[in-house]
């Protein structure tokens, strides 16, 4: 085995777009998984898969009507969840499952497009283009900023929300904004593994970040650093035996997060 | 000076008034203690005083302005709540806590202040979740003091905190007012406590029963005899 395949271009772009996925997917995530609400960025890939397929029926580029969908969606459905008081898990099936049913109605009335479908199904990350790539990395890097600049204020009212309030933090709107966040980091994400692996991106780094028992930003590093060897690892394995990345990917994980349960029960993380 | 004004304050829920026309004032530098049994409003009384509950009827007032036109007196005040509810495995250790607390990023100096000031300097690297409930309450008052606030508002903040602990808590709330000069509004179950720290008492139990100096309250045996009567009451209600 050569280090050839590090010269291709496609494997360039492939290994940074998919660094940048690791890192913003983990970020995000982490906010999401501490709101208990790590399905959240399941329900939104399945509402994209709405937007992707009314994109290939209209023929405009998918991706396009994907971030609108999930957005717009992702928005609407946090807005019904605190006017009806529906709880967080319901709302997140109502999403997931309606997102998947226009989706299934659009391709009925196509006469189908399989083949499309089934990339953003499980994710097509050596397909990714110049464009896609520099998309990628631009909307990384705005939500990145936004995160940074916001940080006090997202964590406090992802800590204690009535708390955050009380010191005049203006919580309906972080919410808002962390759901728009997610709405374009599914999308942007869903490139990677597809719609039916994002929940890995967002939940599994983190759970074992969480296990190491430190504070906010060792946390979120040890979470993206996870996340990024999952991911430039996963891309990398596939290709050399020729397997789907984005399964690799999540087995990688899942096979830190395995590990992490592993030195934590024999005593060698803090207990907490 | 007055610092805080409650003017003819009602609430209702859908089935009971809460709050039924309460009126008082807190001065500069006052230390009020207030007392009532549980279902007395104590909270919705706060929840109105903090915005957390604006459907009330009535005027409050915050260093003079009312707090329905803006929330900028929320700067002025530090909050303690009951009971405070996080994730046990949140990872953020005490200094992350506290950080939040802080409106201006660039007062990092002062955390290591505060925390010595509440003996947790040492815990600052542990995680939140680790701490025993006095400790994990002295992180919050520390949050709640890390941008200098006017005014402390604690809602029965000894709620399953072991006797130690309440005892230091109790003589850092009373360095904050006698030293610091810091305003502390705090409502509490535990009448001797109540006697021993705070100089104005406001006995609340849906009206207010009682509001002045707390000399005044503990030396009159028939309003402590009559109000813990009341309190016995509502308690026997309550069962």
């Amino acid at each position: 085995m050569s280090f050839e395949i590090l010269t291709y271009s496609f494997m360039h772009r492939a290994l940074i777009s998919g660094i940048a996925i690791a890192i913003l997917c983990s970020v995000v995530g982490l906010f999401l998984v501490l709101r208990r609400y790590s399905l959240f960025g399941d329900a939104i890939a399945h509402s994209s898969f709405g937007g992707i397929a009314l994109g290939l029926l209209a023929g405009v580029y998918p991706l396009l009507t994907a971030y609108g969908v999930s957005i717009i969606s992702a928005l609407i459905i946090t807005k019904i969840k605190d006017k009806y008081n529906i709880s967080g898990d319901a709302s997140i099936a109502v999403l997931l499952s309606s997102g998947i049913a226009v989706g299934l109605v659009i391709i009925g009335f196509s006469g189908g497009f399989t083949i499309d479908i089934f990339s953003f199904l499980f994710g097509s990350i050596l397909l990714v283009s110049v464009d896609d790539t520099i998309l990628i990395l631009s909307l990384t890097g705005i939500i990145l900023i936004v995160i940074l600049l916001l940080y006090r204020q997202i964590l406090y009212s992802t800590f204690n929300e009535e708390q955050a309030k009380v010191s005049g933090i203006p919580v309906e709107k972080i919410n808002y904004l962390i759901v728009f966040m997610a709405g374009i980091t599914v999308v942007t994400a869903v490139q990677l593994v597809g719609v039916l692996l994002i929940s890995a991106l967002f939940v599994i780094p983190n759970v074992t970040a969480i296990m190491y028992g430190k504070g906010f930003k060792q946390t979120a590093i040890i979470s993206m650093s996870f996340s990024v060897f999952s991911v430039v690892a996963g891309i990398l394995i596939s290709y050399i035996f020729d397997i789907t990345p984005a399964g690799t990917i999540v087995l990688l994980s899942i096979g830190l997060l395995g590990g992490t349960m592993g030195i934590k029960s024999a005593g060698l993380l803090s207990k907490n | 000076m007055s610092i805080v004004e409650i003017n003819n304050l009602t609430v209702h829920y859908p089935d009971v008034k809460a709050l039924d026309d309460v009126s008082f004032v807190v001065n500069e530098g006052d230390f009020l203690g207030i007392i009532g049994p549980n279902g007395a409003g104590k909270s919705t009384l706060f929840d109105c005083m903090l915005r957390l509950n604006t459907k009330y009827k009535g005027i409050i007032k915050f260093f003079g302005k009312d707090i329905r036109d803006s929330k900028n007196y929320l700067k002025g005040i530090g909050y303690v709540p009951q009971k405070p509810i996080f994730e046990k495995n949140f990872p953020v250790t005490v200094n992350d806590v506290v950080q939040m607390g802080l409106r201006n990023e660039s007062d990092k100096e002062k955390i290591d202040e505060i925390l010595q000031q509440l003996w947790i300097h040492e815990l600052r690297n542990r995680r939140i979740g680790e701490l025993s409930g006095g400790q994990q309450q002295r992180v919050f008052i520390a949050k709640a003091l890390v941008h200098d606030p006017k005014i402390l508002i604690l809602d029965e903040p000894v709620a399953g905190i072991d006797q130690q602990s309440i005892e230091l808590f109790y003589s850092i709330l009373r360095e904050l007012n006698s030293k610091q000069k810091i305003t502390i509004i705090w409502s509490s179950h535990d009448l001797d406590a109540v006697n021993k720290l705070a100089n104005h008492v406001a006995c609340l139990n849906r009206t207010l029963f009682f509001h002045g100096e707390s000399e005044k309250f503990f030396s009159d045996d028939k309003l402590v005899k009559q109000y813990s009567e009341a309190s016995m009451q509502e308690h026997m209600h309550h069962h």
